[in-house]
């Protein structure tokens, strides 16, 4: 019982404090999961975070449930964890979208959103770029042939959806066909 | 009726968003703004920011105001469980079955090509976005400065939300838009708090 209350509170935790999506939330998970609690080892914890990579879901809610059950051997302890990790959004949100819907037309609320729109535009942008790595597209030294294919599937995805608005739900399934054949 | 709909289109989210939140955005975008129209485009961007500057899961956070918009806190609750019950299940298979999943050269394989895919996914909507939120160019230096800063500076978003929420603030308030409302807006509010008490 004891398990399912610091479960509980450590995810909830994280999820109250996890600001800046789900790769900032992962070095939040590894601090209190693997270093204070030791409920994973320094390698369950890189394998989750590989595990999250190869499966869909936002990568908090897929460490939440991993460490939950491994935790505790029981689905229990996945719900628990999972339940904590969104509480503090879900709570958060409802307040503000309350808020926001009534206060709508506020002037001030409105040149707030002015300043935040282009920022968010930034944001995603930055994402993007980051995620231009090594990791996803292999490099020139270790791999030519990955990269040179890596860098033609980034192209047609790109040019599919923004050109041609291909449904992104099919694109990924297409590329990843695509990958299994040409790798 | 529209509750199954809801939670069957955030299903649909959760099971194909690969890489986190941000290559949820396009997804979403396409379902809930290009599709069914439930949200307008300016709305959408909004949402975003609000969902970004607040911590927890981005794509909870998300559905969590789309449902609320649409069907109030019934709504929220039918979406993020809709959003989160793909990766919930499939973490807990890979938890209980196999573990090692993620060695499996097919997998390995596919995955290789889903990734420059995904990228490519969170690049799109970026001038889409940019179209909604009405860019021009006195104001394109905003997105690429906040998308410098974050990517070769290593800024936090979080610092980059405040700046740009406080930058607006102090742009409506030099150009005096809410000088006269603001005293009308007040007025309104007290009577209001009044009443809530």
């Amino acid at each position: 019982m004891l398990l399912y209350l610091q479960l509980f509170y450590t995810f909830f935790k994280i999820g109250l404090f996890g600001f800046g999506g789900g790769y900032a939330m992962l070095s939040l998970i590894q601090g209190e999961v693997v270093m204070r609690y030791g409920w994973l080892s320094t390698k369950e914890f890189t394998d989750i975070v590989a595990i999250s990579q190869t499966t869909p879901g936002p990568i908090g809610i897929n460490a939440a449930t991993y460490v939950g059950y491994t935790a505790t051997k029981s689905i229990w302890g996945a719900v628990t964890a999972t339940g904590a990790v969104i509480l503090p959004s879900f709570i958060l949100m409802l307040w503000i979208s309350k808020f926001l819907i009534r206060h709508r037309n506020n002037p001030v609320i409105e040149s707030i959103f002015k300043g935040l729109r282009p920022a968010v535009v930034g944001l995603i942008a930055s994402a993007a770029l980051m995620l231009m790595n090594t990791e996803n597209f292999s490099s020139p030294q270790t791999d030519m042939y990955s990269f040179i294919l890596s860098i033609l599937f980034f192209v047609a995805a790109f040019v599919a959806t923004k050109v041609y608005k291909v449904n992104p739900i099919y694109m990924i399934l297409i590329c990843g066909a695509a990958g299994y054949f040409c790798f | 009726m529209i509750y199954l709909k809801l939670f069957c289109i955030f299903f649909k989210i959760g099971a194909f968003t690969l890489g986190g939140g941000y290559a949820m955005i396009p997804i979403i975008e396409n379902e809930i703004v290009t599709k069914k129209k439930w949200i307008s485009p300016e709305d959408f961007v909004d949402l975003l920011a609000i969902a970004q500057s607040l911590p927890g899961v981005l794509a909870v956070n998300i559905s969590i105001f789309v449902g609320y918009k649409l069907k109030g806190l019934r709504g929220s609750i039918v979406t993020t469980f809709g959003v989160i019950i793909p990766s919930f299940t499939i973490i807990l298979a890979i938890a209980l079955f196999f573990h090692n999943f993620k060695d499996n050269p097919i997998v390995e394989r596919i995955f290789k090509g889903i990734r420059p895919a995904v990228v490519a996914l969170i690049a799109a909507p970026v001038f889409s976005l940019a179209k909604s939120t009405h860019i021009n160019r006195y104001t394109a230096w905003i997105p690429i400065v906040c998308a410098l800063l974050i990517w070769l500076l290593g800024f936090s978003p979080i610092w980059i939300i405040i700046g740009a929420g406080l930058g607006g603030y102090l742009w409506g308030r030099y150009k005096g838009k809410f000088i006269k409302a603001k005293t009308d807006i007040k007025n309104k509010n007290d009577t209001k708090d009044k009443n809530d008490d």
